[in-house]
């Protein structure tokens, strides 16, 4: 009978956490991470991203966004849209080639892979006769001829991917043709480049390596021009009319040729552009026409290889308007939009894929202006120190940071975003998000992330405030030859470190902002419409205060402008509190309903009245022993030189994101038991060794505050709340400071005072991550001004209060006034997990509206999310989230308030992430097939039949399992129905095999 | 205070305590004279010549420590600082003055009887004097024995109590494991090393290439090194690990039947040579001491575990004022309030001296500290 209740309750409790709590991750924001393929369909007006890692993503209009992972871990180096269709091929640095499909299914495309392909050559060839070089999607949609290494052209039918063998063009047939003067006759080498006729679709050209073009006829087969370039090829280019062919070498020259039936071996034009001295291979050619008068002519590279052969330009040339575009990173390809649809009207905008960012170039304003990026923009402009997530701003503030942001705006070209294809069909988020990214630059980058696309909002530099080395860069003086132009926002070169930004506090409903960095500044700024000019005066605050025998080797505080500087509108400084000594700030609060800001260090921490501007409390955490954090970061017995070898080792290894894989059962494992005895093998030549010892009160560090709070709780008696400042350390100390505030009516004059209250030691002397105190009901005091804005449930203040401490191992409730343990719940000392990061969310029902629930969200060093009750510190679900051996995706984890999150999976992407059932953002999109094209009914060939059903089938299955996180009664039909097609689909297979045998 | 030991020199600071009365007064360090001496000085001092009385001492870590014997009696002069606090019970007395070390909820206060074989009047001259097992403290045991396979060894490390750095490490490794399917190599956790010195190796209950299978009754298997080792320092209080001894000629052999519970204990001296004769596995003291012939399970250890979690140290300030009467306060008396107060390791030490007898009742460390002064203002 006990029995049976128990589980009647345990059933209750699991259908209850199936109602509010669901992992997924959802959109990656930002750059994608390594890019090294773009592919784009004038059609579908969509373009695509391939990656080193093996990812394909899709993006249209803003807000149309799909992502493939290839199954092999292989570089895409291809992207080709098959012409006027939703398909497009992908070739991998593996020599395979993959074919996607934009499908519809219940109203919304999904990217899905429908086929796979790898050139099989004749027995004992060598690998080079099939490894291709260069892929042609023929406009008939039907065709794809693929060159080879080898230097011959392969036919394929797709979409079924069938060789057309007696198509194929070889090489040996090419040299025979070759007239017998041409000096490269012996050895053509591999196919740099195959073109379609613009005109007659029959015609392809073939470009060679070794420099010689043929215009083959795929219908007769047979060649119909041979052009005797002498240079070794690099890209060739058929004019519009197809007239003129151009082509690109490699010695920096671009040669122009009359295509026409008869052999050339005398270009009609040839020209060095950036000539007389040695040039760099011009990569990639393209000219337009434009309706009236002279075409866009556009090639990358081709610069001076003495002088500027280190830059990655991209030369534009129209009616002798001459612009050497100067991007930051390396070009990747690039691609120009036209104006109408199918590819005929005027350029419009150049697309440009660098390694770091994608720059959008205006062709049409004059002075070819940037157009400001929707999605895909690099968040690591800087790189990023910091991140800070602000849900539901109220609209007052939202509005003035979009107006204040597009003050800034005014460099970009106001035409709208020319990727326009597919349709957003997701519906208008619910609240406005904030995400706020502090940079080492002294950035702070404003981001809306409501939707799918992170957009920034705006930006605010600190930088200004300090006096820095660095001058503005005098532009390149008139007349300079090439005429570069500074294109791109990507520049990881920060002027000083100390600039960083470390911490950042945003209260939503006053407006005001703090800021600390990496020299011990704090910033206080409030958001002003118009410019002003005022000086920042700083004020010092000694945190050692007398300590002696300690000596700060780190680095020097920042020196403050002493003139009054001009702040732009936006967040202006008010105040500035620089902490002596200079450390990293590492804890920062800002209470803007009692006007104080609390900031800690390595050293202690302090309160500062930011209405008085006075100091309000000073207090060191140092152990005496702590010398480490004395010193400073500079005097660590490890060498600089080598720390930075370790941190870029630390970072080359992080930016190898693996991803996950789907591997079939058996191979699988065998995998992992050869990684298992490779892996014991490795241990046994050199065992790895941990220490096991207790934690003493003399390890470094134990000073460092790592978390400050503020609250308006019963700490003396339980009849009255007391406002109060709580900071835990690293040490697992808890120390509570009783603030008296002056009534609201003196607060101008009257100084504020603290006094301690109270001082908390855990004994197992983790680190203090988190302090949250809980209301009557067992729900988080709500945030200053909160209740005050009618945002939230005034808070119990009636009954009992409890306060939680969340130290890396442990979560702990204590009753207040009186601090006496109530409940626990360890985690380290049971599965060695310790948390990194934490926050509370609170979680919606995903059956009822009213039904919700507040938890206590934690990732932990394994990568692990975790989310525990409130009040009662019950471990409720556990989600594997992040690669336990990505510490910098660990690291930058940020919640939000209702139980979503960010973390970085490279530099330059946010992976968002979803714990409720409720708040979900993903892509939601339509695309449809181009209206002018007849979609070709495949004729039915065998492969393609019996391949299709079972990959639909398979992939169907994969994607429920995917979400079949809860075993819910219709996600259990689902995954029986598909398993049961699976089955059709293979009997129907064995039928009409035995058929055909 | 360091300071102040030079300046005292060698001179040894007594407290003693008597049921309620305090005697103070001072000895050479270096001719403390034999224990016997010291024991009369004390009955001279507190007046009770005709009293049987137990001795004990606080040591640096706050552990209450008996003084029966010239060693121990040695080592208690020595762990002045220079101040050494004596607690005189009445051999009668119940409950003891000593309590277990290993506050097991129930057996908390253990019962040291007049036992005749130990009367120090009666017994002191027929050879050397064995202390009891109570009268050291239990730096590790061998626990479980009756529920565990002879092959694995569950062995407790109390942390509590001494200087020792625990002083092991930890490798992976391959482990042999048989299965239906046959014998099968599995990662495995291993001890590496024992620092010289430390807890572990003094032990001798863990040795090198021990495989770890349990930590505090969590299955290591499948966890990473990293993990194990974070399961460790955060236990490292109390731990208790499972091992499989890489050698398994030193395993308690079960001696036939169930009944007769056959526990090792090992016990250190910090330092002196007391206890050689404990190691004896064959000693009466393992038998005849039912307390420390534990039959705990894993379950049992996580309680106490949580007891000892406890002892969270909370200094609450109670000199605060009521909130009416802040805001009419001026600020000068506050400020000499704080002032007062940042005086922080002053004001405990002060604390802990005064607040000694309960100290010593609630065993220390056991529950949390809360220390309180009387308000400053009303």
């Amino acid at each position: 009978m006990k029995k049976f209740r128990r589980h009647g309750q345990e059933s209750q409790r699991d259908r209850l956490k199936q109602e509010l709590f669901q992992f997924n991750k959802t959109v990656e924001h930002g750059f994608p991470h390594q890019p090294s393929a773009l592919g784009y369909s004038p059609s579908l007006q969509l373009l695509a991203i391939g990656t080193r890692s093996g990812t394909i993503k899709l993006y249209g209009a803003p807000g149309v966004e799909f992502m493939g992972l290839h199954d092999e871990n292989a570089a895409v180096t291809q992207v080709h849209f098959l012409p006027h269709q939703v398909e497009l091929v992908t070739l991998l640095d593996d020599n395979s080639l993959h074919m996607w499909s934009l499908k519809a299914h219940t109203g919304l495309s999904e990217l899905l892979e429908i086929g796979r392909f790898t050139l099989t050559g004749p027995p004992g060839a060598p690998p080079s006769v099939t490894r291709v070089t260069a892929v042609l999607a023929h406009s008939s949609g039907e065709l794809l001829l693929l060159g080879t290494e080898g230097g011959h052209v392969f036919i394929v039918e797709v979409p079924g991917f069938r060789e057309l063998e007696e198509r194929n063009i070889s090489l040996d047939e090419i040299a025979k043709s070759v007239p017998e003067d041409y000096i490269g006759r012996r050895n053509l080498e591999h196919v740099e480049a195959l073109l379609e006729n613009p005109v007659r679709p029959n015609q392809v050209a073939i470009g060679y390596g070794r420099g010689l073009i043929v215009i083959w006829d795929i219908e007769k087969q047979c060649a119909i021009q041979h052009i005797q370039a002498t240079q070794q090829l690099e890209s060739v280019w058929w004019t519009e009319d197809g007239g003129y062919i151009l082509s690109s070498h490699s010695d920096g020259s671009y040669c122009r040729w009359m295509a026409g039936d008869a052999d050339v071996n005398e270009e009609e034009k040839s020209d060095i552009p950036y000539g007389h001295f040695p040039c760099k291979a011009i990569s990639k050619i393209i000219q337009l026409p434009t309706k009236e008068g002279p075409p866009f002519l556009l090639f990358s590279g081709g610069m001076p290889r003495a002088s500027y052969g280190d830059r990655h330009c991209i030369t534009v040339i129209h009616n002798k308007i001459h612009v050497a575009l100067d991007f930051t990173s390396r070009i990747i390809d690039f691609f120009v939009i036209r104006d109408r649809l199918h590819d005929t009207g005027d350029p419009t905008a150049l697309v440009v894929l660098v390694e770091e960012e994608l720059v959008v170039i205006d062709l049409e304003t004059e002075g070819w202006p940037v157009i400001q990026t929707p999605y895909l923009v690099p968040l690591h402009s800087s790189a990023i120190t910091c991140s800070h997530h602000v849900s539901a701003i109220p609209l007052k503030l939202w509005e003035k940071l979009i107006a204040t942001g597009e003050l800034q705006h005014t460099n970009y070209s106001k035409k709208p975003w020319p990727v326009t294809g597919g349709k957003n069909l997701a519906q208008d988020p619910p609240q406005r998000d904030l995400l706020l990214t502090g940079h080492e630059d002294g950035t702070v980058h404003f981001w809306d992330a409501s939707g799918v696309c992170l957009y920034p909002i705006y930006k605010l530099s600190t930088a200004g405030v300090f006096h820095t080395d660095a001058d503005p860069m005098n532009q390149g003086a008139e007349g300079e030859w090439p005429p570069f132009r500074k294109v791109g926002c990507f520049d990881p070169y920060s002027d000083d470190p100390r600039l960083g930004i470390q911490k950042i506090h945003l209260c939503k409903y006053s407006g005001y902002l703090a800021v600390a960095g990496t020299a011990g500044q704090i910033l206080v700024l409030e958001l002003n419409d118009e410019t002003a000019e005022h000086i920042v005066e700083p004020k010092v605050v000694d945190l050692l205060r007398g300590q002696e025998g300690f000596r700060w080797k780190g680095h020097m505080r920042l020196d403050v402008q002493e003139e009054p500087v001009l702040f732009p509108a936006g967040f202006q400084p008010f105040m500035l509190v620089q902490c002596q000594p200079p450390a990293v700030i590492t804890a920062l609060n800002l209470h803007s309903e009692w006007k104080l800001v609390a900031f800690g260090t390595s050293h202690g921490f302090g309160l500062f009245d930011y209405q008085q501007k006075s100091c309000v409390l000073i207090k060191c955490t140092l152990n005496p022993s702590d010398q480490l954090a004395m010193e400073g970061p500079l005097s660590r017995v490890k060498s600089i030189k080598k720390s930075l070898r370790q941190s870029f080792r630390r970072i080359r290894r992080s930016r190898v994101s693996l991803r996950k894989h789907h591997i079939s059962n058996t191979s699988k494992l065998q995998e992992a038991n050869a990684r298992l005895e490779a892996e014991l093998a490795e241990m046994e030549l050199a065992p790895v060794q941990r220490k096991i010892e207790a934690r003493s009160s003399d390890d470094s560090f134990t000073g460092l505050v790592r978390i400050l709070y503020f609250s308006d709780t019963f700490l003396a008696d339980s009849s009255h709340t007391t406002p109060s400042l709580w900071a835990g350390t690293n040490g697992g100390c808890v120390y509570v400071f009783m603030l008296s505030l002056p009534p609201v009516e003196r607060r101008a004059d009257e100084p504020i005072t603290a006094q301690p209250a109270k001082e908390i030691q855990l004994m197992h002397r983790a680190p203090v991550v988190g302090i949250v105190v809980l209301d009557g009901h067992g729900v988080p005091l709500p945030e200053p001004l909160e209740v005050a804005h009618d945002l939230a449930r005034s808070p119990d203040m009636q009954g009992s209060h409890h306060l939680l401490v969340i130290s890396e191992e442990q979560f702990k409730v204590f009753s207040l006034p009186k601090v006496n343990a109530k409940m626990k719940l360890k985690l380290t000392a049971v599965d060695g997990s310790r948390v990194r990061r934490m926050g509370v969310s609170w979680f919606g029902s995903s059956r009822s509206e009213d039904y919700g629930k507040s938890g206590l969200v934690v990732l932990t060093n394994q990568g692990d999310l975790l989310v525990v009750s409130l009040p009662g510190v019950k471990l409720l679900v556990r989600f594997p989230c992040i690669r336990k051996e990505d510490i910098s995706g660990i690291a930058s984890c940020v919640f939000t308030k209702h139980g979503q999150g960010f973390y970085l999976i490279s530099p330059s992407e946010f992976e968002r992430f979803s714990l409720s059932t409720r708040f979900l953002v993903e892509p939601r999109c339509l695309v449809e097939v181009p209206h002018g094209s007849s979609q070709p009914e495949s004729t039915s060939s065998l492969p393609r039949e019996t391949s299709q059903p079972n990959e639909d089938a398979e992939s169907a299955a994969r994607r429920v399992m995917e979400h079949a996180l809860l075993n819910d009664q219709k996600v259990l039909q689902e995954i029986q129905n598909s398993l049961e097609a699976n089955e059709v689909s293979l009997l129907e297979n064995s039928v009409r095999n035995n058929i055909a045998i | 205070m360091s300071r102040m030991q030079k300046a005292m020199g060698g001179v040894v600071e007594v407290k003693s305590k008597f049921e309620a009365e305090y005697r103070r007064f001072a000895f050479k360090r270096n001719c403390p004279g034999g224990f016997l001496e010291f024991y009369s000085l004390l009955q001279t001092i507190h007046r009770i010549h005709d009293v049987d009385i137990l001795l004990g001492y606080a040591d640096d870590s706050g552990d209450l420590l008996p003084i029966n014997n010239e060693d121990n009696f040695n080592k208690a002069v020595m762990s002045a600082n220079p101040l050494l606090r004596i607690i005189i019970t009445k051999k009668e007395d119940e409950p003891a003055p000593f309590p277990d070390n290993r506050r097991k909820k129930g057996l908390g206060l253990s019962v040291l009887r007049t036992n005749g074989s130990l009367s120090i009047h009666s017994k002191n001259k027929l050879g050397r004097m064995i202390s009891r097992p109570k009268d050291f403290r239990q730096i590790s045991s061998i626990i479980d024995v009756d529920i565990l396979p002879e092959t694995h060894r569950r062995v407790r490390l109390h942390k509590h109590g001494t200087h020792k750095p625990l002083g092991f490490y930890i490798r992976d490794g391959v482990s042999v494991r048989v299965t239906p399917h046959g014998v099968e190599k599995v990662p495995g956790v291993f001890i590496s090393r024992l620092v010289r010195g430390g807890l572990a190796e003094s032990t001798g209950l863990l040795g090198l290439n021990d495989e770890i299978l349990e930590v505090n009754g969590i299955d290591v298997t499948g966890k990473s090194l990293d993990q194990v080792t974070d399961m460790m320092v955060a236990n490292s209080h109390n731990l208790i690990v499972t091992v499989k001894p890489a050698n398994q000629r030193n395993n308690v052999i079960h001696r036939g039947s169930r009944t007769s519970v056959g526990s090792s204990i090992s016990f250190g001296l910090n330092g002196s040579t007391g206890p050689a004769l404990l190691h004896d596995s064959t000693s009466p003291t393992s038998q005849s001491n039912p307390i420390t012939a534990s039959s705990s399970t894993a379950e049992g250890d996580s309680d106490e575990e949580d007891d000892d979690d406890d002892c969270d140290l909370i200094v609450e300030n109670e000199r605060l004022m009521f909130p009416e009467s802040r805001r009419a306060a001026n600020s000068n008396k506050v400020y000499s309030n704080s002032e007062t107060l940042q005086d922080g390791p002053a004001m405990r030490t002060l604390q802990q001296s005064v607040s000694m007898p309960e100290y010593i009742a609630s065993s220390l460390t056991d529950r949390a500290m809360v220390m309180s002064s009387p308000y400053g203002h009303s």
